[in-house]
């Protein structure tokens, strides 16, 4: 059965969101946009699978998640990167006192419940991912959202594994003071 | 590991806990630790929500229809 006309424009205005997505992930725009080619080239075949069972972007995301980690796996072309040892050190230095205490104790956040402050939560979240340096990024979401082992990610990064526990922290850290300052920050002193 | 690890320390093996399988004498330490320190609490507890949401990107849209679907 030929994809219907009206599929196909709901398939073309997931695309700039597919393709912000995935460059995020891949860092290399060609390739993000590969994948996102192959994702709605797989969806537009598919149309049957979809069947309207689940959210259009859920499913397209589903896709694509496979696309990438197929990208991700293809490419032996990544250069090695070094990082120090010592950077997240000096970095995160501010976040405590000499003692090694928070100076900043982390607040008690409450789990986004409802359908609407999840959107808004991840829309946050987005904003703060967009913000990682683009190595930190990547490897991050490999490990969070593709839910790659780390092995697998050092592989791919040419990294070593402390390199990449130490790169999963610093975002880990980056993107918990972003969202604590700009979601939890916000909803802890209501302004009218 | 001395047993009285400090918050700077407690984040990178909370961190590093979620990516490998922490030692004995680690995974003691950090219990100790997360017993009397509520920010350490606190941190080990925003990121289970943070890679939760992670997991979810890309299903912001919730389902038009509710009932069918549960997520």
């Amino acid at each position: 059965m030929p994809p219907s006309d009206d599929f196909q424009a709901r398939l073309e205005g997931q695309r700039d969101y597919l393709l912000r997505f995935a460059t995020l992930q891949l860092r290399d725009p060609d390739r993000a946009e590969d994948c996102v080619q192959e994702t709605l080239l797989a969806a537009l075949t598919g149309e049957a699978g979809f069947g309207g069972r689940s959210d259009l972007r859920t499913w397209l995301t589903g896709i694509l998640k496979h696309k990438i980690v197929d990208a991700i796996r293809r490419s032996s072309r990544e250069p090695a990167m070094a990082i120090g040892p010592g950077d997240d050190a000096l970095e995160f230095d501010a976040l405590f006192d000499p003692r090694g205490h928070w100076a900043d104790a982390p607040a008690a956040w409450v789990r986004p419940d409802t359908e609407l402050e999840r959107s808004q939560f991840l829309a946050a979240l987005d904003i703060c991912l967009q913000r990682l340096p683009a190595k930190t990024a990547r490897a991050f979401m490999m490990r969070e959202h593709l839910e790659l082992e780390t092995a697998e990610i050092c592989k791919e990064l040419g990294i070593t594994a402390t390199n990449c526990w130490v790169m999963l922290y610093r975002a880990r850290m980056a993107l918990r003071l972003c969202l604590e300052k700009g979601w939890f920050g916000e909803k802890e002193s209501p302004r009218k | 590991m001395t047993l009285m690890m400090s918050c700077k320390e407690v984040s990178r093996l909370v961190s590093q806990g979620l990516d490998r399988r922490l030692g004995f004498g680690e995974r003691v330490a950090l219990r100790m630790h997360l017993a009397i320190c509520e920010g350490c609490g606190n941190f080990e507890r925003q990121l289970r929500i943070l890679r939760e949401a992670v997991r979810q990107l890309g299903e912001a849209e919730p389902p038009s229809r509710s009932g069918s679907q549960s997520t």
